[in-house]
């Protein structure tokens, strides 16, 4: 009887806290990703040749956490087959995360945008409830020689 | 030392192939991490101390990787590629390579 408690106690946190955690985090994806829309990531191999770039190797990772909800209604599907939805919105989050990171970083050496972008993706083994993580990384054109549009606004005012 | 994913870089030219480089790291965190991480798979959410563990893995890998390249006189690595795997419950393994060359401005 304790077990079954134990069990239903497990499946409640695991609903109202990865509900909680997943709401929250989409909700901040969505907010960066608006803000560094400015900063495309192209997964062409070649770069643009018209004007003279920096490049630097730009990365970013995440790895993130089944919750107990999640894992047993995978479980169960799994028995039926069919799509796995829970896991399909926990690796979108990791993946669209990782792009995020990796546009931060590229922002932060002031690069224009990241070309070549590559995603890795590998389980951590954690018991059997799983941990995925994401890694996603690419090569970030920083334009050489360029002064910043604010700098010319501001010239222009004076 | 550049380092790019790109095989084609432009206004510079490949003067040289130098072969493969490549670089490793294996990492793991200790024994608490890991109970707090199990904890955390009822709970849902990102797995920071993991995170960092990657990223710290990433940046040896890569550091290793570097070193190589200028061991052999190079003054770039172009192509690279990330590879991950886990090892052990709680292990991870980054695997970095790619091409040591050396270019030259056109």
């Amino acid at each position: 009887m304790s077990n079954v408690l134990v069990f239903l106690a497990l499946l409640l946190c695991g609903w109202f806290f990865g509900r909680r955690a997943e709401k929250r985090h989409y909700k901040s994806i969505i907010e960066r990703e608006l803000e560094f829309n400015a900063l495309p990531a192209i997964a062409s191999r070649i770069p643009p040749a018209d004007a003279a770039y920096d490049q630097q190797l730009v990365a970013g990772s995440t790895v993130v956490s089944s919750d107990y909800f999640k894992s047993i209604t995978a479980a169960m599907i799994n028995i039926f087959g069919g799509e796995v939805k829970p896991f399909e919105a926990l690796i979108d989050r990791a993946r669209r995360e990782s792009i995020l990171r990796m546009k931060a970083e590229a922002k932060a050496v002031g690069a224009d945008m990241v070309f070549n972008i590559k995603m890795e993706t590998s389980q951590i083994a954690a018991g059997r409830t799983g941990a995925i993580e994401v890694l996603a990384y690419g090569t970030a054109l920083i334009p050489r020689n360029t002064v910043k549009f604010s700098n010319t606004n501001a010239a222009m005012s004076v | 030392m550049l380092l790019s994913n790109l095989e084609i870089l432009p206004g510079k030219r490949v003067e040289k192939h130098l072969g493969l480089v490549q670089g490793s790291s294996v990492r793991s965190k200790h024994a608490g991490r890991d109970f707090l991480s199990g904890i955390k798979n009822i709970f849902g959410g990102e797995l920071t101390a993991y995170t960092e563990l990657l990223h710290d893995s990433r940046e040896q890998a890569t550091e290793r990787m570097t070193e190589q390249a200028k061991s052999i006189g190079a003054n770039a690595v172009l192509n690279i590629r990330f590879s991950t795997s886990s090892i052990a419950a709680g292990a991870a393994e980054i695997y970095v390579y790619g091409t040591a060359v050396v270019l030259v401005d056109e």
